[in-house]
């Protein structure tokens, strides 16, 4: 198992290596081989772990691989965790990226990069794999940091784009504000419980309820709380949760593969594993699960109203992105861990999924991102057109699609939560439905009907992209539409996570709403009567009615209350807040500290000043010193006559 | 076999050497020299006991008998990796120095040379009169480095430099000798032992402090580190930076934490301030720097705090136990800096090269000059991205390892000390990547950068050896670490005895 488990990381590593170091030697169709063969191992070898651990005996694997360092009797060691969680987060991230890297092929085939691209990806799979595999938090960090290396590298991969390099800078340092957190997170673990395997600070854990720490003199916080709040700002950054979440729209500039990969399906949710794995911890917690949940509550909601005015293919994606990591995050907040890496799972495929069909359009579009100059794609573009659909739909929660079940699921628990917040939060979630369905679908009705809005050239070039395209987009949206239904039973209600999620007895919301499960099929049934599923079909008439039949009214709305358009298009200020405040003010600090601090205060004040302080005396005693033998000869009677007086008349 | 005496002695002669030869042949002996020189430096690793805090590979000679002064050598799990560190950037530098060099070449690297003989005696003295000798030794040949070789302000530079270190080691020999006068021996060893009243402790601290303060830098004495940088050629920087600022680093932990441990307990909270600011206040200082080697300079500084930080967290960490062994912390904070200091050699070493090779090629240091790099050297901007990314501390590299066991050690000390420390993770990223974005990426911005030519075979093999050492110490520090604990181990335990 041991060996497995090493090679499972391992191959898509060689993969990248060769692909990195030997492309040019291999040339672009071994490089790509060489690196699909080493994803396609992965998630064989990924496959065969889940299988072991779906077969009943269910062992859990935990051993050291190696020792990384041992200082002052701390171990720090990488080794691999392999339980229920890890299992259903490898084979999502192995098959989401297997599917990438073959749709990369016709996405870049005429890129100069093309073996970097596959080199880069490659390694992403890699590092995330180390992440989710990890036994201990410094590996989990390991990991964390270096898919963020490998998301800057890919974001900034044509490098002559300066949208591109900003964003990838912009991207790197906002996840360092979040990795700033985690680290601090880290060393609070290690300092209360004296271990950073996962198993041993759990099992420490339950010991510290009730232990305070003073951040501030004379007011004690609880330990629990701080390490908390603290591992989750390190999840908002990876996570892009409000107000972390710039990041993700500007990452956009990057290529749509990884935009799939990294930006929808796998890396953003490390923030969601990462406090699912946590759970023994957060559970300990109510105050840090209500942060959690409200966070995740105004991500959801206020991301997706962005959503609606954005007119850039892969923006309006990136914006529900971000909404639905605020769905996960908000079942995490109602300690429904299993519902949140149920969405983590759905979400992963039908958003690949959507990306990879919004690549494929801009590829028809001769990389024609803005969806006011598509329209009527339908018949250019068939394969597309239906798994965009059944993407949408599973993206909105249409009854029976993969994205129905998990979405409905965290609204139900939500809704059975007690804790601090979730009110708030089950009005956001509920609202967020509307907002879903109704930016989803208007960016598919601008896109695939309407009237045809590109240019003549344009449309005369117009046609379905090549079959490492599509089929790619087919095997993603056999998942979107029948994952939900095949695993909601197991994976939700029948305990499937086992010891790999705790959840407080108090905190279980998801055993109360399996109260009322009977099957997949009256789930769906139970749908009926709640109102997310009518706020859905609302959400989908509306784009249906204001798009497709009287687009008059949106612009109309958008006269009307230009301020509401204006917040939104602005995306509340964030930007130009960060811009402003955050960027400008430290370059001004530091522009201060350098030109007041360095230059004047210690080297013109201090350094040269004292220096030339010396200079200065000495000039001064130089001026005595004439040469002539008269003035020494005077200055000495002077000093004897001074001498003399004093010794008279003080006598 | 006198293992130490031959690294110290085989470079100074064949500086010697290299110097007589003449610029014609200078180059591969010079090679040969510090290769033969590293090679010897090897059996300090693979032969070192680490079950023991005692020095190894002793020698001692009588020198001055009557004040007890004695040609004594020997490394301990602290020193020894400084050694070898010193040895190989030295194979680093003479290659860097290949081609590159063409005024005086044989002085050039005669004057390398002899550099890392002093350099070495100064991590393996055990007397502090040879000490002294070689710490302030090792000031002329980087005079005459940046002086000869150095950029158009190298006067004002130089003279700021010598002044700076050289007024800052005054103080350190007047506490020398009255040590002698108390211990009566001028060996390291009975420095440690002897009882010190409280006064005189910290009179002794400021003096140690004061030397090493202004080596490594602190703040605010570090103001000729960048000026300094900026003069002098590549190699001079490289050297500077990845060993001349261990000497600092390797004194507060040689004199200062065992010689005078009540003054440090008391001022600790000064030098943990110190090490704050450095972090914080000179990461936003390099942010606004337009020159590179500046940029890396202010960097260097930064990453220092860290060192500083580490060795004198020791007893916040002791003070506030929860968990686990009460030294547990303290040793962490300790090892971090050391690892710290060895990693920072690397990568130091290696921005400085990096600039050195498109300095070479464009004759500028200026960010604004540069832009697109990548289009036209490629090979090179992966490398100098690698090294930027392990500037920032990115797992997986080196630069990680130090800066990860440092803020988790001062965790320990105080919630606040790690918060400010591990601000390095936003405005490390943020100084060294932007950097890179205007350097490196974008369109190609001028003729200039147009014409460049990716790095050659020599360059490639140079950068790539640092590459691969920053990589191996940050998949696995484990030897790195392991040589270190006995010795550090017990230096924690002797600075939690008093001396009064």
């Amino acid at each position: 198992m041991k060996l497995l488990y090493i090679l499972t990381p391992l191959a898509p590593l060689i993969g990248a290596i060769a692909a990195g170091f030997f492309g040019k030697t291999l040339g672009r169709v071994n490089s790509h081989r060489i690196t699909i063969a080493g994803v396609a191992i992965a998630f064989a070898l990924s496959l065969i772990a889940l299988m072991k651990n779906l077969s009943g005996d269910g062992a859990v694997f935990n051993e050291t691989i190696y020792t990384w360092m041992v200082s002052g009797n701390i171990k720090f060691e990488v080794g691999f965790l392999v339980d229920r969680l890890t299992v259903v987060m490898m084979t999502v991230v192995t098959s989401v990226s297997l599917m990438v890297h073959i749709y990369t092929i016709g996405y870049m085939h005429d890129d100069p990069g093309y073996q970097r691209f596959f080199s880069y990806i490659s390694l992403f799979t890699f590092a995330m794999l180390m992440l989710v595999m990890a036994n201990n938090f410094m590996q989990l960090f390991f990991g964390w940091e270096a898919v963020g290396l490998v998301s800057y590298l890919l974001i900034g991969f044509w490098y002559k784009k300066p949208t591109a390099i900003f964003a990838n800078l912009k991207a790197f340092l906002v996840n360092r504000v979040g990795d700033f957190g985690f680290l601090l997170g880290i060393a609070a673990v290690l300092m209360y419980t004296g271990s950073l395997n996962y198993t041993e600070v759990f099992d420490a854990a339950p010991a510290l309820v009730g232990k305070t720490m003073e951040l501030i003199p004379g007011a004690g916080w609880s330990v629990l709380t701080v390490t908390c709040i603290c591992l989750f700002i390190g999840a908002m950054g990876k996570s892009a949760q409000i107000p972390l979440h710039v990041w993700l729209p500007d990452s956009m500039e990057g290529p749509t593969p990884i935009s799939a990969l990294i930006h929808a399906a796998t890396m953003v949710t490390a923030g969601i594993f990462m406090v699912s794995r946590m759970s023994p911890l957060f559970e300990l917690s109510e105050t840090a699960l209500s942060f959690v949940i409200v966070i995740g509550s105004l991500t959801a909601l206020l991301m997706g109203l962005v959503g609606i005015v954005q007119n850039d293919i892969k923006r309006v994606v990136a914006y529900s992105t971000l909404s639905q990591l605020g769905y996960m995050t908000v079942a995490l907040g109602a300690s429904a861990y299993s519902a949140a890496i149920f969405h983590l799972m759905t979400h992963a495929f039908f958003k690949a999924l959507l990306f990879l069909a919004a690549g494929s359009v801009i590829i028809g579009m001769h990389h024609e991102q803005d969806i006011r100059k598509m329209g009527g794609l339908k018949k250019y573009m068939p394969v597309t057109y239906w798994t965009s659909l059944i993407g949408t739909l599973a993206l909105i929660g249409f009854p029976g699609f993969s994205g129905y079940f998990s979405k409905d699921a965290i609204i139900e628990a939500v809704h059975e939560s007690q804790i601090t917040g979730s009110g708030f939060a089950y009005i956001c979630v509920l609202l967020g439905v509307f907002i879903t369905a109704f930016y989803s679908f208007r960016m598919f009705f601008l896109v695939f009907h309407g009237e045809e809005r590109m240019d003549q050239h344009t449309k005369d070039h117009l046609h379905e992209s090549p079959s490492v395209v599509t089929v790619p987009l087919i095997l993603l949206a056999i998942p979107s539409v029948i994952l939900g239904a095949l695993t909601i039973g197991s994976m939700l209600f029948g305990g499937y996570f086992g010891d790999a999620i705790y959840v407080a007895p108090a905190h279980d919301v998801i055993e109360k709403v399996g109260q009322h499960y009977h099957g997949p099929l009256s789930f769906v049934l139970h749908g009926f009567k709640t109102p997310a599923l009518y706020l859905a079909f609302a959400g989908t008439l509306a784009a249906w009615f204001i798009y497709l039949k009287r687009p008059d009214i949106a612009d109309w709305f958008a006269n009307r209350f230009s301020f509401i358009h204006k917040l939104l298009d602005n995306k509340y200020g964030f930007d130009d807040f960060n811009q402003k405040v955050f960027a400008g003010g430290s370059l001004q600090i530091a522009d201060k500290l350098w030109n007041v601090g360095d230059v004047k205060l210690i080297d013109g004040m201090m350094v040269n000043g004292s220096a030339g302080k010396v200079g200065t005396l000495s000039a001064l005693v130089r001026t005595i010193q004439t040469g002539y033998l008269y003035h020494y000869a005077f200055a000495m009677i002077i000093g004897l006559l001074a001498m003399l007086s004093v010794f008279i008349f003080t006598t | 076999m006198p293992i130490l005496s031959i690294i110290i002695w085989l470079t100074i002669i064949g500086g010697l050497a290299v110097l007589f030869v003449g610029d014609q042949r200078c180059r591969p002996i010079a090679l040969a020299v510090s290769v033969v020189a590293f090679l010897f430096s090897l059996p300090l690793y693979f032969g070192f006991d680490k079950n023991t805090a005692e020095m190894q590979f002793v020698e001692n000679v009588a020198w001055l008998p009557s004040f007890d002064i004695n040609y004594a050598l020997g490394v301990d799990g602290i020193a020894m990796p400084l050694i070898l560190l010193t040895t190989f950037i030295n194979i680093i530098v003479v290659i860097s120095a290949w081609e590159v060099i063409k005024d005086k070449p044989a002085m050039y690297l005669a004057s390398f040379l002899i550099m890392t003989g002093f350099m070495v005696g100064v991590f393996a003295a055990t007397d502090a009169i040879l000490f002294y000798i070689f710490f302030e030794a090792t000031l002329i040949p980087m005079f005459l480095i940046i002086g000869i070789w150095g950029g158009p302000r190298r006067v004002y530079a130089t003279i700021k430099f010598f002044l700076y270190t050289f007024l800052g080691s005054v103080f350190m020999l007047v506490a020398l000798i009255y040590l002698y006068t108390q211990a009566d021996s001028f060996s390291i060893a009975a420095f440690h032992q002897v009882p010190l009243a409280s006064g005189a402790q910290t009179l002794i601290f400021f003096a140690f402090f004061v030397a090493f303060a202004v080596k490594i830098p602190m703040w605010p004495v570090h103001t000729w580190l960048p000026d300094a940088h900026v003069e002098a050629p590549t190699a001079g920087s490289a050297v500077l930076a990845a060993i001349m600022l261990k000497m600092g680093g390797y004194g507060f932990l040689r004199f200062s934490l065992p010689v005078v441990p009540d003054a440090s307990q008391q001022l600790a909270w000064l030098m943990i301030l110190l090490s704050l600011i450095a972090v914080v206040y000179i990461g936003f200082v390099a942010l606004a720097q337009i020159d590179m080697k500046k940029l890396i300079a202010y960097s260097s500084i930064s990453h220092m705090g860290f060192v500083t930080l580490g060795m004198f967290i020791v007893f916040g960490a002791l003070d506030n136990t929860v968990e686990g062994d009460v030294t547990d912390h303290a040793a962490l904070g300790i090892e971090g800096a050391m690892v710290q200091m060895i990693s920072h050699g690397f990568i130091s070493a290696a921005m400085f090269l990096c600039v050195g090779v498109i300095y070479d090629r464009m004759h500028s240091r200026l960010i604004s000059d540069y832009g697109g790099v990548a289009n036209t050297m490629p090979v090179f901007a992966a490398f100098m991205v690698f090294f930027a990314m392990a500037n920032a501390g990115l797992p997986g590299t080196s630069g990680f390892v130090g800066e990860f066991m440092v803020i988790l050690a001062s965790f320990k000390a105080n919630f606040w000390f790690a918060f400010l420390a591990a601000t390095t993770l936003i405005l490390g990223a943020a100084y060294t990547l932007w950097m890179i974005k205007r350097v490196v990426f974008g369109e190609i911005a001028n003729e200039k950068v147009a014409a460049l030519t990716d790095v050659t075979r020599r360059e490639k093999f140079m950068l790539g050896l640092l590459a691969a050492m920053v990589l191996f110490f940050g998949l696995w520090p484990q030897p790195l670490v392991d040589v270190m604990h006995a010795s550090v181990a017990n230096l924690v335990q002797h600075v939690t005895i008093s001396k009064l």
